[in-house]
Protein backbone atom coordinates (compact mmCIF):
# COMPACT_ATOMS: atom_id res chain seq x y z
CA UNK A 1 0.00 0.00 0.00
CA UNK A 2 1.36 3.21 -0.74
CA UNK A 3 1.15 6.43 1.21
CA UNK A 4 -1.24 7.74 -0.75
CA UNK A 5 -3.88 5.08 -0.30
CA UNK A 6 -2.81 4.77 3.17
CA UNK A 7 -3.93 8.28 4.51
CA UNK A 8 -6.85 7.73 2.33
CA UNK A 9 -7.80 5.02 4.22
CA UNK A 10 -6.43 5.70 7.72
CA UNK A 11 -7.02 9.57 7.86
CA UNK A 12 -10.87 9.94 8.08
CA UNK A 13 -10.77 6.96 10.89
CA UNK A 14 -8.96 9.48 13.28
CA UNK A 15 -7.19 12.61 12.12
CA UNK A 16 -9.46 13.69 9.85
CA UNK A 17 -12.86 11.91 10.67
CA UNK A 18 -15.67 13.67 9.38
CA UNK A 19 -17.73 13.39 12.65
CA UNK A 20 -15.27 14.58 15.44
CA UNK A 21 -13.40 16.60 13.51
CA UNK A 22 -15.79 17.88 10.45
CA UNK A 23 -18.75 17.64 12.95
CA UNK A 24 -20.51 16.62 9.97
CA UNK A 25 -23.60 14.49 10.05
CA UNK A 26 -23.91 15.29 13.51
CA UNK A 27 -27.98 15.25 12.70
CA UNK A 28 -27.87 11.91 12.38
CA UNK A 29 -25.32 10.91 15.09
CA UNK A 30 -27.96 12.49 17.46
CA UNK A 31 -31.13 10.69 16.43
CA UNK A 32 -30.58 7.15 15.43
CA UNK A 33 -28.34 6.22 18.09
CA UNK A 34 -30.54 5.00 20.51
CA UNK A 35 -29.96 1.47 19.58
CA UNK A 36 -26.94 -0.30 17.84
CA UNK A 37 -28.97 -2.08 15.31
CA UNK A 38 -30.20 0.99 13.82
CA UNK A 39 -26.50 2.27 14.34
CA UNK A 40 -25.07 -0.38 11.97
CA UNK A 41 -27.87 -0.09 9.28
CA UNK A 42 -27.69 3.77 9.00
CA UNK A 43 -23.66 2.60 9.01
CA UNK A 44 -24.40 0.51 6.02
CA UNK A 45 -26.55 2.62 3.98
CA UNK A 46 -24.50 5.94 4.42
CA UNK A 47 -21.44 3.82 3.31
CA UNK A 48 -23.51 2.16 -0.03
CA UNK A 49 -24.55 5.86 -0.85
CA UNK A 50 -21.16 7.28 -0.42
CA UNK A 51 -19.00 4.71 -1.78
CA UNK A 52 -21.42 4.99 -4.79
CA UNK A 53 -21.59 8.52 -5.01
CA UNK A 54 -18.04 9.22 -4.80
CA UNK A 55 -17.53 6.61 -7.57
CA UNK A 56 -20.28 7.85 -10.05
CA UNK A 57 -18.81 11.53 -9.64
CA UNK A 58 -15.87 10.69 -9.99
CA UNK A 59 -16.03 8.88 -13.31
CA UNK A 60 -18.00 11.63 -14.28
CA UNK A 61 -15.88 14.14 -12.89
CA UNK A 62 -14.63 15.61 -16.49
CA UNK A 63 -17.90 15.63 -18.13
CA UNK A 64 -20.08 17.69 -15.35
CA UNK A 65 -19.93 21.51 -16.40
CA UNK A 66 -19.26 23.92 -13.41
CA UNK A 67 -22.16 25.52 -13.83
CA UNK A 68 -24.39 22.53 -13.12
CA UNK A 69 -22.13 20.47 -10.83
CA UNK A 70 -23.34 20.93 -7.25
CA UNK A 71 -27.25 20.14 -8.82
CA UNK A 72 -25.63 17.11 -10.40
CA UNK A 73 -23.94 15.79 -7.04
CA UNK A 74 -27.09 16.22 -5.61
CA UNK A 75 -29.34 14.45 -8.34
CA UNK A 76 -26.68 11.48 -8.02
CA UNK A 77 -26.69 11.03 -4.62
CA UNK A 78 -30.88 11.85 -4.31
CA UNK A 79 -31.25 9.11 -6.57
CA UNK A 80 -29.00 6.58 -4.53
CA UNK A 81 -30.16 7.12 -1.20
CA UNK A 82 -33.64 6.54 -2.27
CA UNK A 83 -32.76 3.51 -3.81
CA UNK A 84 -31.17 2.50 -0.10
CA UNK A 85 -34.45 3.52 1.60
CA UNK A 86 -36.20 1.37 -1.06
CA UNK A 87 -34.35 -1.56 -0.21
CA UNK A 88 -34.27 -1.41 3.70
CA UNK A 89 -38.24 -1.03 3.26
CA UNK A 90 -38.50 -4.50 1.49
CA UNK A 91 -35.55 -6.04 3.11
CA UNK A 92 -35.35 -4.46 7.05
CA UNK A 93 -38.75 -3.32 7.62
CA UNK A 94 -38.63 -3.18 11.31
CA UNK A 95 -35.37 -1.50 10.88
CA UNK A 96 -36.47 0.85 8.53
CA UNK A 97 -39.61 1.81 10.30
CA UNK A 98 -37.01 2.71 13.55
CA UNK A 99 -35.02 4.63 11.33
CA UNK A 100 -38.43 6.48 9.35
CA UNK A 101 -37.18 9.61 7.85
CA UNK A 102 -33.23 9.42 8.53
CA UNK A 103 -32.34 7.18 5.87
CA UNK A 104 -34.04 9.54 3.50
CA UNK A 105 -31.91 12.55 4.97
CA UNK A 106 -28.61 11.41 4.29
CA UNK A 107 -29.30 13.09 1.32
CA UNK A 108 -28.54 16.32 3.17
CA UNK A 109 -25.68 14.41 5.43
CA UNK A 110 -23.01 17.05 4.61
CA UNK A 111 -20.22 14.25 4.28
CA UNK A 112 -21.60 12.97 1.73
CA UNK A 113 -21.56 16.28 -0.09
CA UNK A 114 -18.92 17.37 1.29
CA UNK A 115 -16.75 14.49 0.18
CA UNK A 116 -18.29 14.63 -3.49
CA UNK A 117 -17.32 18.21 -3.95
CA UNK A 118 -13.85 17.73 -2.29
CA UNK A 119 -12.77 14.78 -3.19
CA UNK A 120 -14.14 12.77 -5.80
CA UNK A 121 -14.57 16.19 -8.30
CA UNK A 122 -10.88 15.77 -8.45
CA UNK A 123 -9.32 12.30 -7.96
CA UNK A 124 -10.24 9.69 -10.24
CA UNK A 125 -12.56 6.71 -9.37
CA UNK A 126 -10.72 3.94 -7.54
CA UNK A 127 -9.50 6.51 -5.16
CA UNK A 128 -12.80 7.92 -4.64
CA UNK A 129 -14.18 4.96 -4.07
CA UNK A 130 -11.50 4.01 -1.22
CA UNK A 131 -12.17 7.73 -0.02
CA UNK A 132 -15.74 7.44 0.07
CA UNK A 133 -15.64 4.25 1.91
CA UNK A 134 -12.83 5.17 4.68
CA UNK A 135 -14.69 8.23 5.69
CA UNK A 136 -18.15 5.95 6.05
CA UNK A 137 -16.39 4.00 8.27
CA UNK A 138 -15.11 7.00 10.14
CA UNK A 139 -18.77 7.76 10.98
CA UNK A 140 -19.66 4.33 11.58
CA UNK A 141 -17.03 4.47 14.40
CA UNK A 142 -18.50 7.64 15.79
CA UNK A 143 -21.89 6.09 15.14
CA UNK A 144 -21.77 2.91 17.05
CA UNK A 145 -19.55 4.29 20.07
CA UNK A 146 -22.73 6.66 20.34
CA UNK A 147 -24.94 3.93 20.02
CA UNK A 148 -22.96 1.76 22.05
CA UNK A 149 -23.13 3.65 25.27
CA UNK A 150 -26.84 4.92 24.45
CA UNK A 151 -27.94 1.28 24.38
CA UNK A 152 -26.12 -0.03 27.20
CA UNK A 153 -26.10 3.11 29.76
CA UNK A 154 -29.85 4.10 28.56
CA UNK A 155 -31.27 0.58 28.21
CA UNK A 156 -29.14 -1.48 29.97
CA UNK A 157 -29.17 -3.47 27.20
CA UNK A 158 -26.26 -4.44 23.87
CA UNK A 159 -28.35 -5.18 20.56
CA UNK A 160 -31.40 -6.03 21.85
CA UNK A 161 -30.06 -8.29 24.69
CA UNK A 162 -29.81 -7.23 28.45
CA UNK A 163 -25.99 -6.79 29.58
CA UNK A 164 -27.51 -4.97 32.95
CA UNK A 165 -30.62 -6.40 34.07
CA UNK A 166 -32.71 -2.97 34.71
CA UNK A 167 -34.92 -1.76 37.34
CA UNK A 168 -38.38 -2.70 35.32
CA UNK A 169 -36.76 -6.59 35.29
CA UNK A 170 -36.19 -7.12 38.62
CA UNK A 171 -32.63 -5.93 38.70
CA UNK A 172 -30.59 -3.39 39.77
CA UNK A 173 -29.94 -1.33 37.14
CA UNK A 174 -31.47 2.33 36.77
CA UNK A 175 -31.54 2.97 33.39
CA UNK A 176 -30.12 6.67 32.58
CA UNK A 177 -32.92 8.81 30.82
CA UNK A 178 -30.51 11.22 29.66
CA UNK A 179 -28.74 8.43 27.50
CA UNK A 180 -32.30 8.22 25.30
CA UNK A 181 -32.82 11.44 24.52
CA UNK A 182 -30.75 13.54 22.09
CA UNK A 183 -28.60 15.55 24.62
CA UNK A 184 -27.24 11.88 25.50
CA UNK A 185 -25.57 11.89 22.39
CA UNK A 186 -23.98 15.25 22.44
CA UNK A 187 -21.97 14.42 25.75
CA UNK A 188 -20.96 11.10 24.01
CA UNK A 189 -19.55 13.21 21.11
CA UNK A 190 -18.14 15.74 23.22
CA UNK A 191 -16.42 13.62 25.67
CA UNK A 192 -14.76 11.49 22.03
CA UNK A 193 -14.00 14.69 20.64
CA UNK A 194 -12.25 15.71 23.98
CA UNK A 195 -10.28 12.68 24.41
CA UNK A 196 -9.46 12.39 20.62
CA UNK A 197 -7.77 15.88 20.52
CA UNK A 198 -5.97 15.47 24.28
CA UNK A 199 -4.65 12.46 22.56
CA UNK A 200 -3.35 14.05 19.92
CA UNK A 201 -1.94 17.69 20.26
CA UNK A 202 -1.91 18.29 16.89
CA UNK A 203 -5.77 18.46 16.24
CA UNK A 204 -6.36 21.23 19.02
CA UNK A 205 -7.15 24.14 17.25
CA UNK A 206 -4.72 27.62 18.34
CA UNK A 207 -6.71 29.75 20.75
CA UNK B 1 -13.49 23.62 -18.84
CA UNK B 2 -15.83 25.37 -20.69
CA UNK B 3 -18.54 23.73 -22.30
CA UNK B 4 -21.66 24.83 -24.21
CA UNK B 5 -25.02 25.97 -23.14
CA UNK B 6 -26.36 22.85 -25.06
CA UNK B 7 -24.17 20.70 -24.05
CA UNK B 8 -25.06 21.78 -19.96
CA UNK B 9 -28.77 21.27 -21.02
CA UNK B 10 -28.13 18.02 -22.28
CA UNK B 11 -26.09 16.76 -19.55
CA UNK B 12 -28.73 18.10 -17.41
CA UNK B 13 -31.83 16.08 -19.17
CA UNK B 14 -29.81 12.90 -19.67
CA UNK B 15 -28.91 13.05 -15.98
CA UNK B 16 -32.36 13.56 -15.27
CA UNK B 17 -33.74 10.70 -16.99
CA UNK B 18 -31.14 8.13 -15.86
CA UNK B 19 -31.36 8.63 -12.27
CA UNK B 20 -35.55 8.99 -12.79
CA UNK B 21 -35.09 5.57 -14.56
CA UNK B 22 -33.24 3.82 -11.81
CA UNK B 23 -35.29 5.01 -8.63
CA UNK B 24 -38.29 4.32 -10.70
CA UNK B 25 -37.38 0.82 -11.40
CA UNK B 26 -35.90 0.07 -7.88
CA UNK B 27 -39.72 1.41 -6.43
CA UNK B 28 -41.28 -0.64 -9.00
CA UNK B 29 -39.13 -3.66 -8.37
CA UNK B 30 -39.35 -3.54 -5.03
CA UNK B 31 -43.30 -2.51 -4.40
CA UNK B 32 -44.40 -5.88 -3.86
CA UNK B 33 -42.29 -7.22 -1.29
CA UNK B 34 -42.71 -3.62 0.72
CA UNK B 35 -46.72 -4.23 0.13
CA UNK B 36 -46.62 -7.53 2.06
CA UNK B 37 -44.29 -5.92 4.53
CA UNK B 38 -46.63 -3.56 5.77
CA UNK B 39 -49.08 -5.98 5.39
CA UNK B 40 -47.67 -8.43 7.71
CA UNK B 41 -47.04 -5.36 10.43
CA UNK B 42 -50.14 -4.55 10.55
CA UNK B 43 -51.13 -8.29 10.65
CA UNK B 44 -48.95 -8.25 14.08
CA UNK B 45 -50.19 -5.46 15.40
CA UNK B 46 -53.93 -6.77 14.89
CA UNK B 47 -52.78 -10.17 16.46
CA UNK B 48 -50.95 -8.64 19.90
CA UNK B 49 -54.09 -5.85 19.95
CA UNK B 50 -56.50 -9.19 20.12
CA UNK B 51 -54.70 -10.94 22.39
CA UNK B 52 -53.69 -13.95 20.82
CA UNK B 53 -49.80 -13.54 21.48
CA UNK B 54 -47.79 -11.81 23.89
CA UNK B 55 -46.63 -8.55 23.59
CA UNK B 56 -42.71 -9.81 22.82
CA UNK B 57 -43.50 -12.75 21.04
CA UNK B 58 -41.79 -12.91 17.71
CA UNK B 59 -44.46 -13.93 15.53
CA UNK B 60 -42.89 -15.14 12.02
CA UNK B 61 -44.65 -15.29 8.90
CA UNK B 62 -45.96 -18.36 8.91
CA UNK B 63 -47.09 -17.81 12.56
CA UNK B 64 -48.93 -14.93 11.56
CA UNK B 65 -50.48 -16.54 8.81
CA UNK B 66 -51.85 -19.23 10.66
CA UNK B 67 -53.27 -17.49 13.29
CA UNK B 68 -55.16 -14.72 10.46
CA UNK B 69 -57.08 -17.64 9.15
CA UNK B 70 -59.63 -16.95 12.08
CA UNK B 71 -59.00 -13.75 11.40
CA UNK B 72 -61.23 -11.94 8.60
CA UNK B 73 -60.84 -8.51 7.58
CA UNK B 74 -63.39 -5.98 6.52
CA UNK B 75 -64.06 -2.73 4.87
CA UNK B 76 -66.92 -0.93 6.11
CA UNK B 77 -68.81 2.41 4.84
CA UNK B 78 -68.50 4.81 7.65
CA UNK B 79 -71.90 6.04 7.81
CA UNK B 80 -73.90 3.50 7.60
CA UNK B 81 -71.82 0.50 9.23
CA UNK B 82 -72.69 -1.48 5.96
CA UNK B 83 -69.81 -4.18 4.89
CA UNK B 84 -68.30 -3.40 1.08
CA UNK B 85 -67.00 -5.87 -1.07
CA UNK B 86 -63.38 -4.96 -1.65
CA UNK B 87 -60.23 -6.52 -0.37
CA UNK B 88 -58.97 -5.14 2.85
CA UNK B 89 -55.40 -4.52 1.61
CA UNK B 90 -56.93 -2.45 -1.39
CA UNK B 91 -58.06 0.33 1.50
CA UNK B 92 -56.42 3.26 3.24
CA UNK B 93 -58.32 5.09 5.65
CA UNK B 94 -55.73 7.18 6.36
CA UNK B 95 -54.44 8.01 3.08
CA UNK B 96 -58.38 8.13 1.50
CA UNK B 97 -59.41 10.49 4.43
CA UNK B 98 -56.84 13.19 3.05
CA UNK B 99 -58.44 13.20 -0.46
CA UNK B 100 -61.69 15.34 0.02
CA UNK B 101 -63.57 12.79 -2.39
CA UNK B 102 -63.31 9.89 -0.24
CA UNK B 103 -63.86 11.42 3.11
CA UNK B 104 -66.39 14.02 5.32
CA UNK B 105 -64.92 16.57 7.87
CA UNK B 106 -65.26 15.43 11.19
CA UNK B 107 -68.56 16.67 13.51
CA UNK B 108 -67.36 19.50 15.47
CA UNK B 109 -68.45 17.50 18.73
CA UNK B 110 -65.44 14.99 17.97
CA UNK B 111 -63.12 18.24 17.29
CA UNK B 112 -60.99 17.05 20.50
CA UNK B 113 -59.24 13.96 19.03
CA UNK B 114 -57.62 16.78 15.95
CA UNK B 115 -58.38 14.74 13.27
CA UNK B 116 -59.71 16.76 10.65
CA UNK B 117 -61.20 14.49 8.36
CA UNK B 118 -62.42 10.63 8.30
CA UNK B 119 -62.52 8.52 5.67
CA UNK B 120 -65.72 6.97 4.14
CA UNK B 121 -64.01 3.68 3.99
CA UNK B 122 -62.98 2.09 7.09
CA UNK B 123 -60.95 -1.23 7.60
CA UNK B 124 -62.31 -3.59 10.77
CA UNK B 125 -60.89 -6.99 11.87
CA UNK B 126 -63.30 -9.29 13.05
CA UNK B 127 -61.23 -11.99 15.01
CA UNK B 128 -62.90 -15.73 15.32
CA UNK B 129 -60.79 -17.59 17.23
CA UNK B 130 -62.69 -19.51 19.43
CA UNK B 131 -62.77 -18.09 23.28
CA UNK B 132 -60.94 -15.09 21.63
CA UNK B 133 -63.60 -13.29 19.80
CA UNK B 134 -63.06 -9.82 18.80
CA UNK B 135 -63.45 -6.97 16.62
CA UNK B 136 -59.73 -4.84 15.82
CA UNK B 137 -60.74 -1.48 14.90
CA UNK B 138 -57.79 0.60 13.49
CA UNK B 139 -57.64 4.10 15.48
CA UNK B 140 -55.99 7.44 15.03
CA UNK B 141 -55.97 10.89 17.10
CA UNK B 142 -53.57 13.44 17.97
CA UNK B 143 -51.74 13.40 21.29
CA UNK B 144 -49.17 16.35 22.37
CA UNK B 145 -46.98 16.71 19.25
CA UNK B 146 -47.61 13.57 17.17
CA UNK B 147 -50.67 11.77 15.76
CA UNK B 148 -51.21 8.44 17.12
CA UNK B 149 -51.60 5.21 14.85
CA UNK B 150 -52.86 2.40 16.97
CA UNK B 151 -55.99 -0.38 17.62
CA UNK B 152 -58.30 -0.85 19.86
CA UNK B 153 -60.02 -4.20 20.31
CA UNK B 154 -63.24 -4.61 21.95
CA UNK B 155 -65.31 -8.11 22.77
CA UNK B 156 -67.82 -9.28 19.85
CA UNK B 157 -70.64 -8.24 22.36
CA UNK B 158 -69.32 -5.09 22.88
CA UNK B 159 -69.49 -5.50 26.37
CA UNK B 160 -65.34 -4.92 27.02
CA UNK B 161 -62.44 -3.67 25.80
CA UNK B 162 -59.74 -6.68 24.73
CA UNK B 163 -56.68 -4.09 24.15
CA UNK B 164 -55.09 -1.21 23.03
CA UNK B 165 -52.14 -0.49 21.35
CA UNK B 166 -50.37 2.31 19.49
CA UNK B 167 -47.98 1.51 16.55
CA UNK B 168 -46.73 4.86 15.42
CA UNK B 169 -46.89 8.08 18.02
CA UNK B 170 -43.89 10.71 18.84
CA UNK B 171 -44.95 11.61 22.03
CA UNK B 172 -42.19 12.44 24.56
CA UNK B 173 -40.55 9.64 25.35
CA UNK B 174 -41.03 9.11 29.33
CA UNK B 175 -44.24 10.69 29.58
CA UNK B 176 -46.62 10.81 27.12
CA UNK B 177 -44.72 7.59 25.43
CA UNK B 178 -45.57 5.50 28.02
CA UNK B 179 -48.61 4.67 25.91
CA UNK B 180 -46.57 1.78 24.78
CA UNK B 181 -46.09 1.08 28.33
CA UNK B 182 -47.63 -2.61 28.76
CA UNK B 183 -48.62 -1.69 32.92
CA UNK B 184 -51.18 1.15 31.36
CA UNK B 185 -52.02 -0.67 28.76
CA UNK B 186 -53.07 -3.51 31.01
CA UNK B 187 -55.56 -1.03 32.40
CA UNK B 188 -57.88 -1.32 29.29
CA UNK B 189 -58.68 -5.28 29.25
CA UNK B 190 -61.97 -5.36 31.09
CA UNK B 191 -63.18 -2.05 30.62
CA UNK B 192 -66.66 -1.41 29.92
CA UNK B 193 -67.01 -0.21 26.76
CA UNK B 194 -70.85 1.59 26.05
CA UNK B 195 -72.01 3.20 29.45
CA UNK B 196 -75.92 4.63 29.71
CA UNK B 197 -75.27 7.09 27.45
CA UNK B 198 -73.13 6.72 24.52
CA UNK B 199 -68.98 5.94 24.74
CA UNK B 200 -68.06 5.66 28.67
CA UNK B 201 -64.67 4.08 28.17
CA UNK B 202 -62.10 6.85 28.19
CA UNK B 203 -59.01 7.75 30.13
CA UNK B 204 -58.88 10.58 32.97
CA UNK B 205 -56.73 13.05 34.34
CA UNK B 206 -53.94 11.29 36.57
CA UNK B 207 -55.47 9.93 40.07
CA UNK B 208 -58.81 12.35 39.41
CA UNK B 209 -61.72 10.15 40.42
CA UNK B 210 -63.36 8.51 37.82
CA UNK B 211 -65.77 5.75 37.13
CA UNK B 212 -63.50 2.58 37.73
CA UNK B 213 -66.26 0.01 35.58
CA UNK B 214 -65.32 2.16 32.29
CA UNK B 215 -62.42 4.67 32.52
CA UNK B 216 -58.65 4.92 32.79
CA UNK B 217 -56.18 6.50 34.69
CA UNK B 218 -53.78 8.59 32.98
CA UNK B 219 -50.53 9.28 32.60
CA UNK B 220 -48.96 11.54 35.03
CA UNK B 221 -47.18 14.21 33.05
CA UNK B 222 -48.30 13.78 30.04
CA UNK B 223 -51.95 15.42 30.27
CA UNK B 224 -52.33 16.19 26.94
CA UNK B 225 -51.31 13.12 25.58
CA UNK B 226 -54.01 11.37 27.77
CA UNK B 227 -56.41 13.97 26.57
CA UNK B 228 -55.49 12.88 23.17
CA UNK B 229 -56.06 9.18 23.71
CA UNK B 230 -59.58 9.95 25.44
CA UNK B 231 -60.94 12.17 22.51
CA UNK B 232 -58.98 9.27 19.77
CA UNK B 233 -61.37 6.42 21.55
CA UNK B 234 -64.67 8.99 22.16
CA UNK B 235 -64.42 9.74 18.15
CA UNK B 236 -63.88 6.14 17.02
CA UNK B 237 -66.59 4.57 18.88
CA UNK B 238 -68.92 7.00 18.22
CA UNK B 239 -71.11 7.38 15.71
CA UNK B 240 -68.61 9.36 13.39
CA UNK B 241 -66.53 6.49 13.69
CA UNK B 242 -67.45 3.08 14.12
CA UNK B 243 -70.62 3.73 16.03
CA UNK B 244 -73.22 2.44 13.00
CA UNK B 245 -70.95 -0.31 12.38
CA UNK B 246 -71.00 -1.66 16.09
CA UNK B 247 -74.24 -1.37 16.40
CA UNK B 248 -75.21 -3.46 13.48
CA UNK B 249 -73.06 -6.05 13.93
CA UNK B 250 -74.25 -6.19 17.59
CA UNK B 251 -78.06 -6.36 16.33
CA UNK B 252 -76.98 -9.05 13.62
CA UNK B 253 -74.98 -11.29 16.12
Amino acid sequence: MDKKTRSILLDPLHEKNPVTLGVLGICSALAVTTKLETAFVMSAALTFVLVCSNTTISLLRNKIPGSIRIITQLAIIASLVIVADQVLKAYLFDTSKALSVFVGLIITNCIVMGRAEAFAMANPPMASALDGFANSMGYSVVLIYVALFRELLGSGKVLGSPVFASVSDGGWYVPNGLMVLSPGAFFLIGLLIWVQRSMTPTLQEAD
Amino acid sequence: MDFSNKYVLGFALVLCIICSALVSSTAVALKERQDANKELDQRRQVIRVAGLAGAGDALPKEEVDTLFENIQGRVIDRETGEYLDVPVASVDPIKESKDPATSASTPSEFKAAQVSRLSNRLQVFEVKTPGKECLVLPIHGKGLWSTMYGYLAVKNDLSEVVGITFYAHGETPGLGGEIDNPSWKAQFPGKGVFGADGVGLGVVKASAPRDTDYEVDGLSGATITTKGVDATIKLWLGPAGYGPYLEQFKTQG
